[in-house]
């Protein structure tokens, strides 16, 4: 039951991680290689509040969030709209090259070496449930954050005229600007959220990942894996994703150690094969 | 006639050329990764290295030193490595190679050394073979054998019977897994499980819950110092692998000096073994110490600055005892057998494989006036690599 719920937390994780990207990615179209830098970003602003500031916890997260939020809408006027008629090569390009210059300059401010978090101690530790279920306090709480994040952002897309918005300004900019819809404003505050989200999931990912200039490129791959197999335009695929790769994971490592690592990989490989467009992907709708 | 004059120029100007030594500085190369994930290694070795030139001078056997830095970020591909220091060697005209965070990086310079005929003095990359591939090599760093076989043996001693080993997928990993193995199952000891995590390994949560489960005495780790030896301890922690009674041991360059302040309360009670400690009681480590927080009191110094600053050190000393020649073959004879008292505690090298013999100390994370510490209490002297054994 332990591996079940910790592969369930460990879903969670990489779903908050790559939230950000479902939403750039994913919701925008835009192959933003750059998003593990805003969560870097988040971490690092979270360590920042936590460590100067003596911010709580809790209460640092939503200021993570808006900071990196805010340094998205920058980047997305100044550079990122600029890109978005290009070609998702020239994206790519540009993105990683955007994640260069963060980790350089987060070297440069904080030095390559590994920064220092301390969670509160109610969120540290573990307690035990009868049937031999252990829960760890942290993992619990990143699965509650997950699940409400999931489920706020899909009804967001789905069930509000923003989200509405949204999807025919990605769809069709110009039918949609032909209908009314500012369609340069629905997309920075679609940037502007998914790199809140990124910074969010940057920031709660620190405890267990933990954080140093290479983190913008560490996890690229489990971004990427997860936003693949969700299947773009989603919220519900890459939390579906998430949590069959994270469980999969978990106990791939648990049962058969000598191949556990591989096993993220194979089911990646086996999901694509059967869903090339993704989980819940939407067959191309151009 | 025109030849016969010709050949008593070039003789007179052969002449010249090694004379002009003397006067000319040495220049030493340093192949170091300066960026890039292992930017924190190159960081620490030129720390060491300029603190021994800030402290001891910069002219020794009559030749003033000159420090060229190549970066080989990462550190970890052989041939930007090998590249780079060809240019040293070509363009800058380098007498002597150094540095090298990492073994990659070493093992492709070596054949460079052997060719140019240049000593090359490696002040980290820790694999055992490292010094066998070129006869111009000397080593003042520590090899992984040298840490991970003396905690196998204290912990045999030290009524741990059966131990669990996790180690990354990697060279080193491997190495450091083969040695403890070796060791700790020859003074009677039983290993009860052992994993291989993936190098890049952000969640350790299934690899602790089969720890709990196999109930082992002891958990022998092996990571690359940084994020994933803060998520393991973390982690150990927080599943109570600790509350249950799992002594968890590693070599020292997980709790490095550089780490320890990300790894907060969880890493104490970790018992390790390592060549280096801030915390290692002698005046050459005070005068070292408060020398390395004057120049640089944002950092810590760790084990990876104590062999810059070995390295140079080795450096002075052969060229005092030359006079200031650095041709590779009166070098390296000059190096062998060399002994000296590091920061470290005492240390020779080997005459035999130029690596280097020094203290290994048994030590135990603890708090120390408010800091993390890994504090000495128990050490086995002027040991060898027992790798080339």
């Amino acid at each position: 039951m332990t591996v079940v719920f910790d592969g369930v937390a460990y879903g969670l994780l990489l779903f908050l991680i790559s939230v950000g990207l479902s939403v750039t990615l994913g919701l925008m179209n835009f192959v933003n290689l750059a998003h593990g830098a805003f969560a870097m970003l988040g971490g690092y602003v979270c360590v920042l509040l936590l460590d100067r500031f003596g911010v709580p916890f809790l209460a640092a997260l939503p200021l993570v969030a808006l900071a990196s939020a805010l340094v998205g809408v920058l980047l997305e006027r100044t550079l990122y709209r600029r890109l978005y008629g290009a070609s998702h090569l020239d994206q790519v390009l540009f993105s990683i090259g955007l994640v260069f210059v963060a980790m350089s300059t987060a070297h440069f401010f904080f030095g390559a070496q590994q920064q220092p978090l301390q969670l509160p101690e109610m969120l540290s530790g573990q307690f035990h449930l009868p049937g031999g279920l252990d829960v760890g306090v942290y993992r619990l709480f990143l699965i509650v954050i997950g699940l409400v994040l999931a489920f706020a952002l899909q009804w967001m897309i789905a069930g509000t005229q923003f989200g509405a918005k949204l999807r025919a300004s990605v769809d069709n900019p110009r039918a949609a600007r032909g209908l009314g819809i500012d369609v340069d404003r629905v997309f920075v505050l679609t940037f502007a959220l998914g790199s809140g989200l990124a910074g969010l999931g940057g920031a709660l990912g620190v405890d267990m990942l933990g954080l140093d200039p290479g983190f913008a490129l560490k996890y690229i791959v489990y971004f990427l894996i997860v936003v693949a197999v969700g299947g773009s335009g989603n919220i519900k695929g890459s939390l579906v994703a998430s949590l069959i790769l994270g469980v999969c994971d978990v106990a791939g490592k648990y049962y058969i150690p000598q191949v556990g690592a591989f096993v993220i990989y194979a089911v990646m490989v086996a999901m694509l094969i059967f869903r090339p467009q993704g989980l819940f992907g939407r067959t191309a709708a151009k | 006639m025109k030849l016969k004059k010709q050949l008593i120029a070039l003789t007179l100007m052969a002449t010249a050329g090694a004379c002009a030594w003397a006067a000319d500085p040495v220049k030493i190369g340093l192949v170091l990764p300066m960026s890039g994930p292992f930017a924190s290694y190159g960081k620490q070795i030129e720390h060491g290295v300029k603190l021994y030139l800030a402290t001891q001078g910069d002219t020794f056997g009559g030749r003033k030193v000159e420090l060229i830095i190549k970066d080989d970020s990462p550190g970890t591909a052989g041939d930007v490595s090998k590249r780079l220091a060809q240019e040293l060697v070509i363009k800058d005209k380098v007498d002597i190679l150094a540095g090298f965070g990492l073994t990659p990086s070493a093992f492709a310079v070596a054949p460079l050394a052997t060719e140019a005929k240049k000593p090359m003095i490696v002040m980290n990359a820790a694999t055992s073979a490292v010094t066998t591939k070129s006869n111009y090599i000397v080593r003042t760093s520590m090899t992984l054998p040298q840490n991970s076989a003396p905690i196998a043996s204290w912990a045999a001693k030290n009524k741990i019977k059966k131990v669990f080993t996790l180690v990354a997928d990697y060279g080193p990993g491997h190495d450091a897994e083969g040695q403890f193995k070796k060791t700790f199952t020859a003074a009677g000891g039983t290993i009860v499980g052992e994993v291989r995590a993936p190098v890049k390994n952000p969640d350790f949560a299934p690899f602790l819950q089969k720890i709990k489960d196999t109930k082992p005495d002891a958990v022998f780790l092996f990571l690359p110092p940084g994020g994933e030896t803060i998520a393991f301890m973390k982690g150990f922690k927080e599943r109570g692998l600790s509350a249950a009674g799992i002594q968890l041991i590693s070599t020292g360059d997980l709790p490095d000096e550089d780490i320890l302040e990300a790894l907060g309360d969880s890493a104490l009670g970790l018992i390790t073994s390592f060549h280096y400690s801030e915390a290692h009681k002698s005046p050459e480590n005070k005068a070292y110490t408060d020398a390395y927080y004057k120049a640089y009191p944002k950092d810590r110094p760790n084990f990876m600055s104590v062999g810059g600053y070995d390295g140079m050190r080795l450096i002075a000393e052969v060229l005092k005892k030359t006079n200031g020649n650095t041709d590779a073959d009166k070098f390296i004879e000059a190096a062998r057998g060399m002994k000296w008292t590091s920061p470290r505690g005492p240390v020779s090298i080997d005459p035999a494989t130029r690596d280097i013999v020094q203290n290994i100390y048994i030590r135990k994370t603890e708090k120390v006036g408010g800091k993390l510490q890994n504090v000495e209490f128990d050490h086995i002297a002027d040991f060898k690599d027992p790798g080339k054994q």
